[in-house]
């Protein structure tokens, strides 16, 4: 059964390429969320996190000044967000790296390229399993 | 250089454009590309540390990216700008990747640099090592682009 999710939460995109930032928002409206914002890189998101109330965060990993997994970490160790789900977009598709992952605390992780029903897939699969958490 | 290497980005370049962009490509024969002269308008190129370590890069015609790009964000492009050139750079980002993850699968350990991205007719391709270049042409309904490969010798 599918989680019941708010489409009203804040979600911040995190990308230092606009394209993908673009993309995601584009799925992100398709599955009907509307409160979106967006960061280009780690340290301008976590910024942005420590000011406002973020909901679900959906971050590239390879980015330069702070990567996705530096972030993760951060916003893990941040009060007031370390319990904020997190989805990871990555090219980083290897065993080692997801592993690197799900030990900072992801929620998920979408492996690029992808398409809109798998970001919708995996977005489904966090609410669902915090839902029963 | 080790022909093993050139199927997984080809395959990761199918595969890129087909689910991102919903663009189906056409590859043509591979060949021996002697000079830096780029074979399109605008250029992405990605450093790959290993060992062995190379470069891949993307050049696409005008035509051809404007139609890849308003297909991939779906808004309508009629030149090329910045929006194109971010796009270039993530497109090349996703293949080197995905070539990558299949490299890796088959034993070798690579990491890749943030993209760089070249435009305007006529503009060189600096490869990371003097080793030969690798050129497969792709052809898609909009016009042709290229993807080069090069890694350092003996790999």
């Amino acid at each position: 059964m599918k989680p019941e999710i708010n489409l009203n939460m804040k979600i911040l995109i995190v990308d230092d390429f606009a394209t993908m930032r673009k993309i995601v928002r584009n799925i992100l409206k398709q599955i009907g969320f509307t409160n979106i914002v967006e960061a280009d890189d780690g340290a301008n998101a976590l910024s942005i996190i420590k000011q406002e109330k973020i909901d679900f965060v959906v971050t590239d990993w390879n980015m330069p000044n702070m990567t996705g997994l530096e972030l993760l970490k951060n916003i893990r160790a941040t009060e007031k967000a370390k319990n904020t789900p997190v989805l990871m977009v990555t090219a980083e598709g290897l065993a080692e790296n997801v592993v690197d992952a799900v030990k900072a605390g992801v929620d998920n992780y979408v492996v690029k390229p992808f398409t809109a029903e798998t970001v919708q897939e995996k977005i489904e699969q966090i609410f669902a399993k915090r839902a029963n958490a | 250089m080790n022909v093993e290497f050139i199927n997984p980005f080809l395959t990761a370049t199918i595969g890129v454009l087909k689910t991102m962009a919903f663009t189906e490509v056409q590859p043509g024969k591979p060949f021996l590309k002697k000079d830096k002269i780029s074979r399109g308008d605008v250029s992405g190129i990605v450093g790959i540390t290993g060992p062995p370590n190379g470069s891949m890069s993307l050049t696409f015609s005008s035509g051809c990216i404007i139609a890849i790009v308003s297909n991939m964000l779906g808004e309508s492009f009629k030149e090329v700008n910045d929006d194109i050139k971010d796009a270039v750079g993530e497109l090349s980002n996703m293949i080197s990747g995905t070539a990558r993850n299949d490299l890796g699968n088959k034993g070798y350990s690579f990491k890749t640099s943030i993209p760089a991205v070249v435009a305007g007719p006529g503009h060189e391709i600096m490869h990371m090592c003097k080793a030969p270049t690798i050129a497969i042409p792709f052809s898609t309904q909009a016009g042709n682009f290229v993807v080069e490969i090069s890694f350092e010798n003996g790999a």
